[in-house]
């Protein structure tokens, strides 16, 4: 075999030297051209169909672009705000109107805490207002290294990070694990600064039917079969399940032990958003995991914002250091941003050391939320969408006119009705072109524990009347 | 615009880089895009780069920005340094694997160890095994304000920087370079203070609702108001952190079929909300006119890939101060280009807001343009006004748009009172409407010490990035063990700077970086000069290959910029 290829060689050599120069010189040219064409650039359809300098000149003049933003149309609902002067506490002035606050996410009661106050001062007083850089370059400070420390105890994890904003805080999170190819199974109802933690991903996401388990363990299965497929892609695509504890959008809790159980079967990791549950499920307000009992541990997540029950300002994640410490180096919203104000961070611990040192709050929060949600049910016209326990209801018209404008006007003109009435309520707001699914239009009810009995009486009988009147 | 006008924009000089042989990737000699190419003679040779301005007579002043060739034996030595710490990363993984080395890198629970992992192996290298080296110059806690001087909390490190112990001592007055508090409004006493204490005492700290329902303060409304007569804009919109202004606005404004012209160096929450938008993005070279203005033709001639569609718009999405480089935009020429090409401009003014012009209005203000022809002000008030949060400024009618489009304004609560408090004060103090001279008196002194700064330095024979009116001062360090060196040598003189290397910055262009404030001193500032000095002769630093001393430039008629 060696032989006989060492023999063509031989051949090869001989008719080349044997071979004419003209054969020589044109069998030369043409390698050349095959050379050039392999490394020529690729042909592009528009060099050759050059346009002169003339007419590029005559593009770019004809070129009209759209308005910077579209007009605004005089009417439109989000254009006018409620002006609120003074603390939004409970007793709250909207447009000069001294009201009943049933719209501010203060469900403990300590946005005007004197507590808090005096140690949002104190702080104030050591460190000024602002901090003056991202947490890597002199912006960390000793409060919030106490307030991660304190927060991990409070929830029993590990460790805790905190963020200077609330909405950044789900949004950073969820894009400094889940990266393109990987797959993210979200609940539809979840809250918009999830969905943006989504698109930021850019991972495949795949939306199950609000809290129906089933649609979930289906997607996963279909997911199984894939990974079978192809189980080299399977071993490196990282899968999570991104749900809230407490959803803002529906009012209802997640079915965390359900939940739990598909993760290990599937060998997903869920990550748990609690905005709206943090310091208001759970016998210590840790949440939707005390609530069910969950171990902590068996959620790779926990992230919440400090802006309702803390009633400061920014959010924390917290969960195990081999998660969380990643989001130092990863998370944008953590290392790009300047940190938390120290006062507002004084403020959330002061905000902990109460919640900690009287859980009975949370037991009478719960009972408010009973009463409210058993008073609300029966308006005519109106339909009560949440659970019992939860402090952020939804008032929606029963019969729908099928028009999103009539019907936010509809409820408008019931919130205006109470707001006459010294009743503080609000519509719930959504950029409705941009939520992957939009709720219907509602009316927000909140509750907190400053409300007392005839407050809570006084607000549903005008709500009662303003549906009587306006809703025929 | 006529031909002849985009004549003059072209006929300046080449980007300063383009003669930088080692800078390649910054190098901004756009070959042949257009038919207005300038001589050859023009263009500026190394040494001079720093004096041309681009087009003379869209500057009231000189633009006097330097980027200093890096020696090629510093860039081979850097990159050999990190060859050499790359083999010594692999040899030390695989002693942990093997265990023979002790791993102090959090494990993955025991219940998930079947699950796909978390992190690729390969993707905390760099942290695993060259930053963990150097990480006690990054976090370092404080425990005052962090004004010219601050306190730091000591603390030590057993492990060779994978976990930290706080001695409970504290390291006192330590020079601060390192906080973007250029007009030294970060104070825990005085006026704004006081403001702030009087705020939290009716409103408290938080908000409890977002602007569109039921978190709409009467303070943030005379924000509002107060920020638009700054900044001379119709109507101004203010949000709740910086970083979210841009990431959770620019959605709002572009979407599909839009085009984003994006500097090559914008910060990440720019890039952040760019992709947000799901507009089309490009990237033009920093500061570099050409480049940007190549992108702009090819995108109307073209318009958009394959369906050859025109863009419904084009946005520029440019910075005032870029705070790596410490360089100034070449506003005048991009507003000439914007307007030629009817672009939209948006123009974050994070760093430059308060700190430039003579009035402290930022980048428009220094070079004397009107803010109308902005289409989007963006700002923080983290920095000059020592508070936090961001604002957007422009036309009525793009502020009713965000006030009703805006993500943050649906979905975020709204700003902490205090917080807004201290930025009224601060900016009624900086606009003199407290009827003193406090607020033009820093201005002054932060340019007084900018420059002072920046001329010692140049002096000392350090390579300096940057304009020289910018307060953002970048000292090049290049190499990767330096980086520590100069953090920890600095610290030991009771100076506090900020380091920097890569993914912050380029591979070979790890830098210090100095940011000047009102509040030093001449004399805080001597001090902290002498030690840069001394460290910087300790660890060879002074780089600079220039004559010394710089012969001082005045005003350049546009004759002398052209002869040569």
């Amino acid at each position: 075999m060696a032989s006989g290829q060492q023999w063509v060689l031989v051949e090869m050599v001989q008719a080349f030297y044997e071979a004419p120069a003209y054969h020589l010189i044109l069998e030369g040219i043409l390698i050349l051209w095959i050379i050039r064409l392999l490394f020529s650039k690729t042909y592009k359809l528009h060099e050759t169909y050059k346009l002169t300098e003339r007419e590029k000149e005559d593009l770019i003049e004809e070129w009209q672009p759209d308005l910077l933003v579209p007009p605004v149309s005089k009417d439109h609902p989000s254009l006018k705000y409620d002006v609120v002067s003074g603390p939004p506490s409970h007793k709250i002035i909207v447009n000069g109107k001294e009201c009943i606050n049933f719209a501010s996410f203060n469900f403990l009661g300590l946005l005007d805490n004197e507590r808090v106050k005096e140690k949002a001062l104190m702080s104030l007083k050591k460190y000024g207002v602002g901090t003056c850089g991202p947490r890597g370059f002199y912006g960390t400070f000793d409060v919030h290294l106490e307030l991660e420390n304190r927060l991990a105890k409070f929830m029993k994890t590990e460790e805790a990070i905190i963020y200077s904003y609330g909405f950044a805080t789900i949004a950073s999170a969820i894009p400094a694990y889940s990266k393109r190819g990987d797959i993210i199974f979200v609940d539809e109802a979840a809250c918009f600064s999830i969905q943006k933690g989504l698109q930021a991903s850019r991972s495949f996401i795949k939306y199950f039917k609000h809290n129906d388990m089933e649609d979930l363990e289906r997607l996963l299965k279909e997911q199984e079969l894939e990974d079978q497929k192809n189980p080299r892609k399977a071993r490196v695509t990282r899968k999570f399940i991104v749900v809230e504890g407490m959803y803002i959008n529906t009012a209802d809790i997640c079915p965390l032990p359900e939940l739990v159980k598909l993760k290990y079967r599937y060998k997903v990791r869920i990550f748990l958003e609690e905005s709206m549950s943090f310091g208001v499920l759970g016998e210590h307000g840790k949440g939707v995991t005390e609530h069910f009992g969950v171990n902590i541990d068996d959620i790779d997540l926990i992230s919440a914002n400090m802006e309702n029950a803390v009633a400061s300002i920014g959010g924390f994640c917290c969960g195990r250091s081999f998660v969380i410490d990643h989001q130092r180096l990863s998370g944008q919203g953590y290392c790009f941003s300047a940190s938390l104000p120290p006062m507002l961070a004084a403020a959330a611990i002061e905000a902990l050391n109460i919640m900690e040192e009287d859980p009975g709050i949370f037991t009478v929060l719960r009972e408010k939320c009973k009463r409210v949600y058993k008073a609300l049910q029966g308006i005519p016209g109106l339909k009560l969408v949440g659970e019992p326990f939860v402090p952020a209801l939804h008032l929606q018209l029963e019969k729908s006119s099928g028009f999103r404008v009539s019907d936010m006007q509809l409820l408008r003109s019931i919130v205006d009705y109470c707001l006459e009435r010294k009743v503080a309520l609000t519509l719930a707001r959504y950029l409705e072109k941009e939520e992957r699914f939009l709720t219907p239009p509602s009316i927000r009810v909140v509750v907190t524990i400053k409300q007392k009995d005839d407050d809570i009486q006084k607000a549903v009988s005008c709500i009662r009347e303003a549906a009587s009147v306006l809703l025929k | 615009m006529t031909e002849s006008s985009a004549t003059k924009l072209l006929n300046g000089d080449a980007c300063r880089r383009t003669l930088n042989g080692k800078n390649a990737r910054k190098n901004g000699y756009v070959k042949n895009h257009c038919s207005f190419q300038q001589p050859q003679k023009y263009r500026r040779s190394g040494e001079k780069e720093q004096n041309a301005t681009h087009h003379p007579s869209l500057y009231k002043k000189p633009f006097l920005e330097s980027f200093e060739e890096t020696p090629l034996l510093v860039a081979v030595l850097t990159y050999m340094g990190y060859g050499i710490l790359t083999v010594f990363g692999y040899l030390r993984d695989f002693l942990r694997h093997w265990n023979i080395e002790k791993c102090h890198v959090a494990r993955e629970r025991d219940e998930q160890k079947d699950f796909v992992p978390l992190y690729q192996d390969f993707e905390n290298f760099y942290t695993r095994n060259l930053y963990m080296r150097i990480r006690d110059n990054w976090n370092r806690p404080i425990c005052s304000v962090p004004g010219a001087r601050m306190d730091l909390v000591e603390r030590v490190t057993h492990n060779y920087n994978w976990t930290f112990d706080h001695t409970g001592k504290v390291v006192k007055d330590v020079i601060n370079m390192g906080s973007y508090n250029y007009l030294g409004f970060a104070e825990s006493t005085g006026t704004c203070a006081d403001a702030a204490i009087e705020a939290t005492q009716i409103y408290g700290v938080g908000a409890g609702s977002t602007r569109c329902e039921m978190g709409n303060l009467d303070i943030h409304e005379e924000l509002e108001e107060l920020v638009a007569r700054f900044l001379g804009v119709e109507a101004s919109m203010a949000f709740g952190m910086g970083f979210a202004t841009n990431s959770m606005n620019i959605p709002a404004l572009t979407g599909k079929g839009c085009l984003i012209l994006s500097d090559e160096l914008n910060h990440a929450s720019l890039v952040l909300g760019a992709r947000l938008s799901g507009s089309t993005i490009r990237v033009f070279k920093h500061n570099n006119m050409q480049s940007l203005e190549k992108l702009l033709r090819d995108a109307i001639v073209h318009g958009q890939p394959r369906t050859h569609r025109p863009w419904k718009k084009i946005l520029i999405v440019v910075e005032g101060i870029y705070s790596m480089e410490g360089s100034i935009i070449r506003l005048p020429e991009v507003i000439a280009l914007k307007k030629r090409y009817k672009a939209y401009l948006y123009l974050d003014e994070a760093h430059s807001i308060g700190a430039l012009g003579p009035s402290g209005r930022g980048v428009v203000d220094y070079f004397g343009l009107d803010p109308k022809d902005v289409d989007i002000m963006m700002g923080t008030f983290t920095k000059s006004f020592g508070a936090a949060g961001g604002y957007i400024g422009g036309k009525k009618e793009l502020i009713d748009y965000l006030r009703s489009h805006s993500h943050s304004a649906l979905y975020a609560t709204s700003m902490s009172p205090p917080v807004v408090q201290q930025i009224i004060t601060s900016m009624k103090i900086i606009m003199g409407e407290d009827g003193s001279t406090l607020g033009a008196d820093r201005l002054r002194q932060l340019s007084e010490n900018t420059n002072y700064f920046r001329r010692r330095l140049r002096e000392m024979g350090f390579i300096i990035y940057g304009n020289d009116d910018s307060p953002v001062v970048p000292l090049m360090l290049y190499m990767p063990a330096k980086i520590g060196a100069f953090g920890r040598e600095m610290l030991k003189r009771n100076i506090g700077t900020v380091v920097v290397g890569f993914p912050a910055t380029p591979i070979i262009e790890s830098r210090a970086r100095f940011c000047v404030s009102a509040a030093h001193t001449r004399e805080m500032l001597d001090t902290a000069l002498e030690a840069i000095s001394e460290v910087g002769d300790l660890l060879q630093l002074k780089y600079s290959r220039r004559e010394q001393p710089l012969p001082s430039l005045g005003w350049m008629s546009e004759e002398s910029l052209l002869q040569d």
